[in-house]
Parts: structure tokens; sequence; C-alpha cells
């Protein structure tokens, strides 16, 4: 693999590259302001200095002429740190004065206008030259004589130097930064996301079992990894759940085409009078029907546990609900002594439920109690309770019976598909029923818990809070 | 009646084709969304049959197109989708009804006469009759020769419902759909058990049943000799 080009297109080195550009431009361009701003205030400083002593030494001038003019300027260039001062006479001789080797055109200029000169220092060897810069102000005096003033600039350039350096030594403390940062990027962030991507790689060749590295550090890719890690599980929990469906329905539905087969051969193979005929008919035909209804229950609950099933979930006053599907199934206690229902609920008892689906799911419990919730002993009849209470976390639904109830061991096993108790055996169903009770409750996120009514079987669905958003804190 | 039936299943559709006309209909059939089309737009049909997954033009978007054109014509759609979802998808596209498959041919036949009757029928009247049996729905009252059945909310609804489509077949599962809002089929039978409550309550002590159970397809009231 070509390392090089491949480090040029990451986007850290593409991302430093244009840190480095821009604060290197904004740092250039604030040193070159203060520069500015620190030059022009100090030649307005040093202008305002020369003009000072100017008007001192004019004083001088007028009271005691050109001898106390110089004895003045003696005086001054005396003192520390003293400004620059020459005074010739009409043949450029030196009168006073601490600066030398001044040239005579520039002496010539005596305009009082600031001017920038080079000048050397008395006590300076020839080879020296010019070595100071200065600026200064030139006078000609009556007679010829010549006054010049003004003040060395060695402490701007030595200014001026110094924040060059410190220009250079910031920029150069920047690249170093950057350059650290962006190993420290490339080191570890790309190294973890290279990672990522080749375990990614792993996963998509087809091995679902892999898992992306959590390293523990709950940094932003762990947080990552562990998120991807949630849905491969779920892809997995699904591809899983959709083998299992389709083992099912291969095994389950192959016993009543079986039978539906063996029927029709067997029917075909004897003589036939056509009410004969038309009975056989109709019992293949009724016999399709229940095959059509297994499927379609299987399905329904395949595509709820699935997640393909979208929730039409609305607030429902669940005691209403309860009392609607009720209300559907008690002219069957008319017609029979042998069943009776309760129903006690609190009312309203808000939920965030898909009404179809739970009025399905209680109407699956109702007829299951029907079917096999009847107590064993003699006459004594068969009483549904269904109830519906507000609980601390949520609306809970509980349907129940006083026949022989499910044994714990039972329970679990009961809810799966296709799954008939031994007890159950004997009477006509799917073993479809409680499945999708599960689907539907599972699909709202809510519980499904079976227990013992003493006697009897205990159905109880309670839903969250939450229950209709799906996902939710899973 | 007129029927078009746009069914690319060629089996399923000359069997329905030949059942419709047995039940004294005229049908013609459609192989292809867009025959159907087109069929569906050059002549008048009381109500169509569409299955709902078509070669050329998908059954949705053949409705959608009817619909956008003004074309009020019921639709009852077939579909191998049974999914509420699909279901609320059909109505939406502006179906009429919605079938899942497979389907009892009596199923089939009951939805496809009240669809066309549906047209027909004066909106709300508040006022229903079949023979001496009269249903106000102002007053929520029911009456039958002069004297005054009380009734259940659900039985009033129940009874609306099929004298609304008298003297047509109304199914078991076409009851639970509109009287109770309920899409899903429970495996007892508690529709059979409610109408005879209902019947026990406007047909006992009357010389004539108006109530009538047919065999392998549903109910129907009317007041023809059975």
């Amino acid at each position: 693999m070509t390392a090089l080009p491949r480090l040029f297109r990451t986007t850290a080195f593409k991302l430093a590259l244009i840190y480095i550009g821009a604060f290197s431009l904004l740092s250039v361009s604030l040193f070159f302001f203060i520069m500015q701003g620190t030059n022009s205030l100090m030649r307005a400083q040093m202008v305002q200095t020369i003009d000072t002593d100017l008007e001192g030494l004019a004083e001088r001038y007028a009271y005691s002429g050109i001898n106390g003019l110089a004895s003045g300027i003696r005086q001054r260039s005396n003192r520390p740190n003293a400004n620059l001062y020459l005074l010739v006479d009409y043949t450029g001789n030196e009168l006073a004065g601490n600066i030398r080797e001044v040239p005579e055109s520039v002496l010539a200029q005596s305009d009082g206008e600031i001017k920038f000169i080079q000048y050397a220092r008395p006590g300076d060897t020839p080879e020296q030259g010019h070595a100071y810069e200065a600026a200064v102000r030139i006078f000609s005096l009556p007679g010829e004589f010549r006054l010049l003033v003004g003040r060395d600039m060695s402490e701007q350039s030595s200014l001026r130097g110094l924040l060059g350096q410190a220009l250079s030594l910031w920029l150069l403390a920047m690249l170093a930064i950057a350059l650290v940062t962006y190993v420290f990027v490339n080191r570890r962030v790309l190294r973890r996301i290279d990672n990522l991507t080749k375990s990614s790689a792993t996963l998509m060749s087809g091995d679902l079992s892999g898992r992306l590295d959590v390293t523990g550090t709950g940094d932003e890719f762990d947080r990552l990894a562990e998120n991807l890690n949630t849905m491969l599980n779920r892809i997995e929990a699904l591809m899983l759940g959709l083998k299992e469906v389709s083992d099912n329905i291969a095994h389950d539905l192959k016993t009543p085409l079986t039978r539906l087969h063996n029927r029709v051969e067997a029917e075909l193979s004897r003589d036939l009078s056509a009410a004969d005929a038309r009975a056989a008919l109709e019992e293949t035909l009724s016999e399709t029907d229940s095959i059509i209804c297994t499927f379609n229950a299987l399905l329904r609950i395949a595509r709820m546990e699935a997640g393909g099933t979208a929730l039409h979930a609305d607030a429902q006053d669940l005691a209403l609900l309860a009392a609607d599907v009720l209300e559907l199934y008690e002219p069957l206690a008319e017609e029979d002594d042998s069943i009776t229902f309760s129903f006690d609920a609190q009312s309203p008892c808000p939920a965030y439920v898909d009404r179809q689906l739970v009025s399905q799911a209680l109407a699956n419990l109702i007829e299951n109690a029907m079917k096999y919730g009847r107590p064993q002993q003699g006459d004594t009849p068969l009483n549904i309770v269904v109830a519906v209470k507000e609980q601390a976390t949520g609306a809970c639904l509980t349907v129940s019976d006083n026949g022989l109830g499910i044994q714990a061991s039972d329970r679990v096993r009961a809810c799966e598909r296709f799954v008939r108790l031994d007890s159950a055996r004997s009477k006509p169903g799917s073993g479809l029923g409680l499945a999708l009770v599960h689907a539907v409750m599972q699909l709202h996120g809510g519980s499904l818990e079976l227990s013992d009514a003493q006697p009897g079987l205990k159905v109880r669905l309670c839903f969250t809070r939450e229950s209709g958003y799906p996902n939710k804190g899973k | 009646m007129r029927l078009l039936v746009v069914e690319d299943d060629k089996q399923a559709a000359s069997y329905l084709i030949k059942a419709l006309k047995e039940a004294g209909h005229t049908a013609e059939l459609a192989q292809d969304g867009e025959s159907g089309l087109s069929l569906a737009r050059t002549e008048h049909w009381d109500v169509l049959v569409v299955d709902r997954m078509l070669p050329r033009l998908d059954g949705l978007a053949l409705i959608s197109a009817l619909r956008a054109e003004g074309d009020e014509t019921p639709v009852l759609i077939l579909s191998a989708l049974s999914q509420v979802d699909d279901r609320v998808t059909g109505l939406r596209a502006g179906g009429d009804d919605y079938l899942p498959k497979p389907y009892a041919f009596s199923e089939l036949l009951a939805r496809v006469e009240v669809l066309a009757k549906r047209v027909k029928a004066a909106p709300a009247d508040t006022q229903m009759q079949v023979a001496d049996l009269r249903l106000d729905r102002l007053s929520h009252t029911v009456e039958r020769a002069g004297q005054a059945i009380p009734l259940q909310p659900r039985e009033f609804r129940l009874l609306e419902y099929l004298m609304r489509h008298a003297g047509q077949v109304v199914t078991r599962t076409m009851l639970l759909e509109n009287v109770w809002d309920y899409h899903f089929d429970p495996q007892t039978n508690v529709i059979d058990v409610h109408i005879s409550r209902l019947r026990g309550k406007i047909d006992k002590g009357f010389d004539k049943p108006l109530l009538h159970t047919i065999r392998g397809a549903g109910y129907s009231i009317h007041d023809r000799a059975a």
C-alpha cells in the first residue's frame, strides 16, 4: 500500500494543513500590525523629544548667542541617554556636539525637516564607519552656523528585531504543535478508525458473529463501536428469527398439508357418490381454511417480531378498549351457562397502544380461556376475569380463568410459536394465540407475564409509560 | 351489474369471472394494470375488482390515476398482503374496500354487491324500513309492527348496518369490520351469537322472519320469502 498518498488523503492531514495556513496568516498580520503601531508611536515620541529639546536650545541662543548655545550643547551631550547634537560654523568645523562623520551634504539641507541619517560616535575608529542610525532636524542660524538635533534610532530597530524573533519563534512553536497533534491524530485516531473499518469488512463478508473492539476508554469511538455492536446484535437476532420462522413454517405447515394431501389421495382412490364427493370437498376446504388461518397468524407474528409492522398507536383508554372486546364475547356467556365473565376496571386508564393489535391480543386471551381454562371438576362454571388497572409503571390488563392453569415450568414455552401443551393437544388450535400476544407486547415494549390464579391461569399484559414508542430504551 | 376484474393470475381470474357470471353479473377481465386502466376509462362499470400487484401498472397506481381523473367508480382491492398497514395504504390510495387473499368467493361477492349499492343509496337516511321493521337513526329507536323494541347500542349498530344493506348479503368479516371496527377474525362464532341475540329481539314473536342466515356466506335482512 502506498502510505504517503494515503496519508495526504486523510481528513486529519487536510485539516492540519488548512489550520496551519490560516494561523500563520493571522499571526503574521497580527505581528505586522503591532510593528506598524509601535513604529509610528515611537517616531511620534522621538519627534516630540527633539522638539522639546529644540525649544530649550532656542531659548539659550536667544539669551546668550552662539557661545551660550555651544556650551549648552556640551552640557546636554554629557547627560546619560542624551539626544544627538552638532553645531558647526560656516566652514563645517564642529563647535560642539556628540556625533561625528555627518556628511556636509546632509548639513546643507538645513530646512528643519525630519531626516534619517547614518552617523558615528566620538571615539569610533574610521573602520566602523557610519554605524548608527538617527532621526535628525537641521537648522541654519545667522552667521551660517548650522545646528543639528536628533535622536538615536537603535532602540527602535532592536525592538523590531525582538518582534521578528518572537514571530519566528511563535510560528515555529505552532508548527511543532500542529505536528504533534497530527502525529497523535494519525497514530491514535486513524488507527482506531482503520480497526473499525477492518472489523466491519470481515462482518460484511458474511461472518456476523464478529464484534468491534471496545477499548473501555468510553470515548466517542467506544460509543460508536458499542452502538454498532448493538446494531449487529439486533441484526443477528433478526436473522435468527427469520430462520426460525422459515423452519417453523416448513415444519408446521408441512404437517397439515401432508394430511390434506393424504385425504385427497384417499378420497380419489375410492368410488365416490356425488354426496360423498361434496362432503370430501367441503372437508378439504375447511382444512385449507385452517391452514391459511395459521399461515396468516404466523406471518403476522413474524412481521411484528421483525419490527416490520408499523405500530399505529394512539392514546386509548385501556378500560374502554377491554370493555369493547368483552362486549363482543359476552353474548357467549349468555348462551352458555357454564361461562361467566367478570370485568373489573378503573376507567379511564390511559395507555398509548395500537387498538387493533391489543384488541386482538385480548380476544386471543379470552378465546384461550374459553378453550383451555375450563375447570375440571364437575359443574363449576368457567369464570373469566378481565381486569384493567393503572400501575405505577403503566397500565396493566389481566385475564384470568379458574381452570387448570399452566405449570410454572411450561409458562415460558407456552408463549412460543406452535407450542401446544399436552393438555391442549386434544382441542383444535394452531398454537399461535399466546405467541401473537407475546409479539404484540414486544412491539409495544410492554411485558407479558403468566402466573397462577389459584386455581387457573392469570395472564398479565403490562404497558410501560413509553409503550407505543417502539425501540425506546431497548 | 357490470364488473371489471383486473387480475394477472389467469387461473384465479377465470374462476372469479365464471363465478361472478354464475351469480348473475357481467364480468370482464383485464390481465395487466395498463389495459385495466384503459378499460376502466372507456367503459362504464359498477365496481372494479383490482389486484394490488399487477404487471406494468401497479394496482394502487391504477386506482390513484382513476381518482385523479374524477372517476368515483367503487373499487375493491384484492391483495396477498393482509397486514393492517397494507389495508390502510390501499384505502388511502382511493380503494373503497380491501379483501386479503385468499378469500372466499361469497365474501367477495357480498362486498362487491354492497359497494355497487353504496353509490346509489341515498346518503344518511334517518329512517330505514324493511317490511314492518323500522329503525330511526335520530331517536335511536327500533319498532316492529308498531311495537317498540329496546336494543343495546351495539345491537342497534348491527341492525343499522344490516338494514342499510337490506336485501344484500353481509358477511361475518364485514360485520366485524364495520360494526366493531376489528380487522382480525376471532376463532369462535361470536358474530353468530350476536346475530341470534338480535334475531331473538326483532324476529321472535312475529310471524315472518326478516333476518336470514345465508349458508356459507353470512346474513341478510329482507322480507322476501326465503
